[in-house]
């Protein structure tokens, strides 16, 4: 089939247009479709948040009864500080800012395991200026594990030197707490 | 204005030089989304909160300079004509999202072009980086270090359990997207390719076309990318990037090999075909300009072609899309007027060759 506009390329789009319950069907090619707008610049691209958003809607339209009453709590939850609701934020698939993340918190996790594979918590890059107390808590993360493998794996010396470690970067975290309280 | 002062202001000075692997990996690409702390993200926010921005931007970095990334030039989006937004966005400047919907949008673009930072786009700050050829880790490390550059003077919605936090959830945590712009001409002509995306794709990893619509991937080439953010540090994430592509490089060589051994004639008949096309067209429409480009690049990599150099490939499928086509006309053009360009634009730069 050629291209209705330029009847010169292939039509590779096909369009069903209906107004008032008037059906027109459209096929034209790449070409012709962008330059009489019938598909956008931007849809060229494949978007992942289209699709996410679909997933959202998924989830909140294919409900059981037990799912439909937590939904009916959600579309209370509502952002203090941007005023995005947790209905707009499904539809839009978009955060509206930081504070949302907080605010919708107990509802997240499900969907960045989706779409993270599995993932909830962060773990890399954390900015120097404002994370110097973040990168120390990860730090005692780190060895408080590496702790629990060496007392496994019984290796009681170096147990002990991780063990004081601990306390000292523990004691200067609470240092720099109370100096900035 | 001529045709060789029209491509040096056209392509990217980084895009001339010649990296790793760059028989094959045409582009490394880092990308990281950052947001101002205490602003609503741009989807939401008042335009007041966003003209602040902008305004803060171009009054921190505008004409400054952050080791060698020179002279970052700001420019706003609602101060340039939608024939040069076009032209950033083909030139992978500024992504289409910042030239048409974006509102208070603006973006600092580094003199070598290897630098973008877009303002206001989905996020309030993308911080881009480009490498030619096969450099990830260069890459991280550069964006790495302009971020820190940046985080001097911004105060960046981060949380300790979620990372940098972003307009959508796809991008929490490192905020980083890593992709790699590959040209596979023999997986795709043995069909391989078709059947290695499945298993790149249970990786976590996104393969598609960067030109051309849906799966089809105009020229051959292929842009492969991250799709986890959250839950893995940056480097890992760069690192199962890497030994992927490094994979569909052996394979992709092993397959140029085999070619050469079993259909010898049959590729280089194919080669010189469309060698002959793109020589002597004179309306040519970018689906063929691109399959062209693609069997000329891979002649000029195997040997049959001697006397064109090996960035025609990336030159001419940039120069031939219609936003700088229609730069260089200096009007807009009708689908008709701009494959009567495309071909003797792509006649004139091969003439450039010889």
């Amino acid at each position: 089939m050629e291209c209705q506009e330029c009847h010169e390329r292939p039509a590779t789009l096909h369009f069903t247009k209906v107004i008032n319950g008037d059906k027109t069907e459209i096929h034209v090619c790449e070409h012709c479709a962008k330059e009489k707008g019938y598909v956008s610049y931007e849809e060229e691209a494949y978007s992942l948040h289209d699709l996410l958003s679909g997933l959202f809607n998924f989830d909140s339209v294919s409900l059981n009864e037990q799912k439909k009453n937590s939904f009916v709590t959600d579309q209370g939850l509502k952002c203090e500080k941007c005023g995005l609701t947790y209905q707009e934020f499904t539809h839009l698939g978009k955060f509206g800012c930081a504070e949302c993340y907080h605010t919708f918190s107990e509802r997240l996790n499900p969907i960045f395991r989706r779409v993270h594979s599995g993932n909830t918590r962060h773990d890399g890059k954390i900015p120097k200026r404002i994370g110097t107390d973040i990168h120390q808590r990860k730090e005692l993360h780190i060895l408080k594990d590496k702790l629990q493998q060496l007392i496994k794996a019984e290796e009681f010396e170096q147990a002990a030197q991780i063990r004081d470690q601990i306390k000292s970067l523990e004691r200067s975290i609470n240092q720099t707490g109370k100096g900035e309280g | 204005m001529s045709l060789q002062q029209f491509m040096n202001e056209a392509i990217s000075p980084w895009m001339k030089e010649e990296g790793p692997d760059s028989d094959i990996v045409m582009s490394s690409r880092i990308r990281l989304a950052r947001n101002f702390e205490q602003v609503a993200f741009p989807i939401i926010a008042e335009p007041d909160n966003l003209e602040n921005i902008l305004t803060f931007i171009e009054k921190e970095f505008n004409h400054q300079s952050f080791k060698s990334y020179q002279d970052l030039e700001f420019l706003k989006m609602d101060d340039i004509k939608p024939i040069e937004k076009r032209v950033l966005v083909e030139k992978h400047l500024i992504s289409p999202h910042l030239a048409e919907k974006s509102k208070q949008g603006g973006v600092l673009i580094s003199n070598s072009e290897q630098v973008s930072i877009m303002v206001n786009e989905e996020d309030h700050i993308r911080v881009q980086l480009y490498f030619p050829g096969f450099q990830l880790d260069q890459a991280l490390d550069q964006a790495f270090e302009i971020d820190d550059w940046l985080e001097e003077k911004i105060n960046f919605a981060f949380d300790e359990d979620k990372g940098y936090l972003t307009s959508c959830p796809t991008n929490v945590g490192t905020g980083l997207r890593a992709s790699v712009m590959m040209h596979l001409p023999a997986l795709a002509l043995t069909q391989k390719i078709s059947r290695m995306i499945p298993a790149i794709n249970q990786l976590g990893l996104v393969v598609r076309g960067i030109y051309g619509e849906g799966s089809e991937a105009l020229g051959n080439i292929f842009q492969i990318s991250n799709q986890v953010t959250l839950g893995r540090s940056e480097k890992d994430i760069i690192q199962d990037l890497e030994s992927v592509v490094q994979k569909l490089v052996e394979q992709e060589r092993k397959a140029r090999q085999l070619l050469s051994e079993e259909t010898a004639l049959q590729l280089e008949d194919r080669i010189f075909r469309s060698y002959g096309i793109l020589e002597h067209s004179r309306i040519i429409e970018s689906k063929e300009t691109a399959k062209c480009l693609s069997d000329v690049r891979l002649g000029i990599d195997m040997g049959y072609i001697k006397h064109v150099s090996k960035t025609i490939l990336n030159e001419l499928m940039i120069l031939t899309q219609p936003g700088f086509l229609q730069q260089y006309a200096k009007k807009a053009l009708s689908p008709q007027d701009r494959d009567v360009l495309r071909a003797s634009l792509v006649r004139e730069r091969l003439n450039l060759e010889n």
